[in-house]
């Protein structure tokens, strides 16, 4: 167990973009440093506490979340942020896993796509792509589905600018996006219908 | 071998203080160049200071004569409608980086450490003859852009030193910053320019990007165009087609571009010349 740790949740709203306070005030805290260590720690995954053992400091998250702690969904594909397909949202923000360093996301909210539906359980946006026949390979859907799922939840009535702006990092070599964009207009009319305009939930 | 400590500081001075006593370490923002580095083997940190929770370092203040936006602003804060509304150019420069994924992780302190000639903060920060306040351990000190980027991805920030915050003046005018690339969405500048237009002072600042190892001004497409525009037309400041075209020139001539494998020296120095006289266009009107 590494020692308690001096690390502050963000406290950014989800999804609303940040609203950083206001320079010049300087802060109180003079104190020292904190350390983490980087071969032993817990991280926060869709609501559970998980260790970490053995970890190499320079292991992304993405790394730790699929060869450490078992959760697959999350794809690798580039390493390099280009594809998507590694997304996850940390602290209610969308982020490419792989380019966060596991032992950073330490004191963070780490929602994975394993997250969004109960065990077993397929969310409404996961149903859509595969009806919409948005699903070829499959590589790049947990990371469209991460996606679209934090633009929902913000913005249930995106329009279509607005969402092409949500996806544009990520990336699919089969589907032509045609039927990835179909998907996500399936969702929101369903969402709308089902609860009077405001599905996204949580 | 010892096991690799990850600092996790919440305030500048611990970050700095970190840095001190912790041989080889490396400071992390948003990740989204230095994992880059790591997870392709060309960066293997021995230690990590990790700025996420310095609080301090997102903040930014708008005064009426100027914008002072900490390192650990996102380009996400940035393109956002606090910072827009001063910066229009900022913001816009921070809308065309990467994609969702990438402006919500990166910072404005990233860019700059990391120096790119296509760093897309770079070309308005440098119209803006931006401050670079930095800290470590014998104090702060405060430098013009100019003196921290220095090459290509090289800068005089020292090991020890955390960039805190980019000071800018405002100016009373409209602003503009376009980019060339080969998609509009997650694509590394070909060029780039930004256009500043003072209303009150009657100049223009034309920088580029991705046509010298450092962002340049093109000073004497500045000077030639601030001589040209009629800045008392009615209707708002206007230029002629004559004098839109040798601006376009001159910014042409401030270029040093070369060939790589995203573009040629030929097509950069072409593409530079148009955006930069469009985004002026966008400033300030064509005299029929
Ligand atoms: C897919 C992808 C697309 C991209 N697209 C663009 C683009 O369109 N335009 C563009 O300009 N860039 C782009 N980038 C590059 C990158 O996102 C930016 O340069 C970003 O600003 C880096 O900031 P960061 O917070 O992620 O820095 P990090 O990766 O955390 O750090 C980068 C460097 O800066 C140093 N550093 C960070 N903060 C500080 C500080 N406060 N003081 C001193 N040193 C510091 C680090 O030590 C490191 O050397 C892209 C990157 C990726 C992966
Ligand atoms: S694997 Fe992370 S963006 Fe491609
Ligand atoms: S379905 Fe194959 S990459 Fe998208």
């Amino acid at each position: 167990m590494p020692r308690e740790e001096r690390v502050p949740r963000e406290e950014r709203e989800e999804g609303a973009g940040a609203s950083p306070g206001r320079a010049g005030a300087g802060d109180a805290s003079g104190g020292v440093p904190a350390y983490v260590q980087a071969d032993t720690y817990e991280l926060t995954v869709n609501g559970t506490r998980r260790a970490v053992e053995d970890a190499w400091l320079g292991e992304s998250l993405l790394f730790v979340l699929r060869e450490r702690l078992g959760l697959s969904g999350s794809k690798n594909a580039c390493e390099q942020g280009e594809c998507g397909s590694c997304s996850v949202l940390l602290d209610g923000v969308v982020v490419c896993a792989c380019l966060v360093l596991g032992v950073d996301a330490i004191g963070s909210r780490v929602e994975t796509v394993e997250g969004l539906s109960a065990a077993g359980d397929v969310a409404d946006i996961q149903a859509a792509l595969v009806d919409a026949g948005g699903v070829q390979c499959g590589f790049c859907t947990p990371g469209f589905v991460v996606a679209v799922h934090d633009l929902l939840r913000r913005v249930p009535g995106a329009d279509e600018m607005a969402v092409r702006e949500a996806l544009s990092g990520n990336l699919c070599r089969c589907t032509g996006y045609g039927r990835i964009l179909e998907a996500v207009r399936d969702v929101q009319r369903s969402r709308a219908g089902s609860d009077g305009g405001h599905g996204a939930g949580a | 071998m010892p096991v690799a400590r990850v600092a996790v500081p919440t305030t500048v001075d611990e970050a700095v203080q970190a840095l001190r006593e912790t041989p080889g370490a490396q400071l992390l923002a948003g990740g989204t160049d230095f994992c880059v580095e790591v997870n392709f083997g060309l960066r293997r940190p021995p230690a990590v200071v990790a700025l996420r929770r310095v609080r301090e370092l997102r903040r930014y203040e708008v005064t009426p004569a100027s914008v002072v936006i900490g390192a650990g602003t996102t380009y996400a804060d940035m393109g956002g409608p606090e910072l827009s509304s001063v910066l229009p150019a900022l913001a816009a420069a921070a809308r065309t980086v990467g994609s969702p994924q990438i402006r919500n992780a990166g910072t404005l302190g990233g860019n700059v450490a990391t120096a790119s000639p296509a760093g897309d903060t770079l070309p308005l920060l440098t119209a803006l003859d931006a401050r670079v306040r930095l800290r470590g351990p014998s104090g702060g000190r405060t430098v013009a852009l100019g003196e921290v980027v220095t090459g290509v991805k090289t800068t005089s920030i020292a090991p020890d030193e955390v960039v805190v915050e980019v000071v800018l003046d405002r100016r009373p005018g409209p602003q503009q910053f376009l980019k060339v690339g080969t998609r509009n969405a997650m694509v590394i500048a070909i060029a780039s320019a930004a256009v500043v237009v003072d209303l009150e002072a009657h100049d223009v600042r034309v920088a580029l990007g991705s046509v010298a190892p450092v962002p340049v001004r093109a000073a004497a497409a500045e000077a030639h165009i601030a001589d040209a525009i009629d800045w008392r037309a009615a209707g708002g400041p206007r230029a002629s087609a004559a004098a839109l075209a040798r601006f376009a020139e001159l910014v042409a001539d401030a270029a040093s571009p070369i060939t790589d494998h995203r573009s040629t020296s030929e097509y950069r120095r072409r593409a530079v010349q148009v955006i930069a006289r469009r985004a002026l266009e966008r400033c300030v009107a064509r005299a029929a």
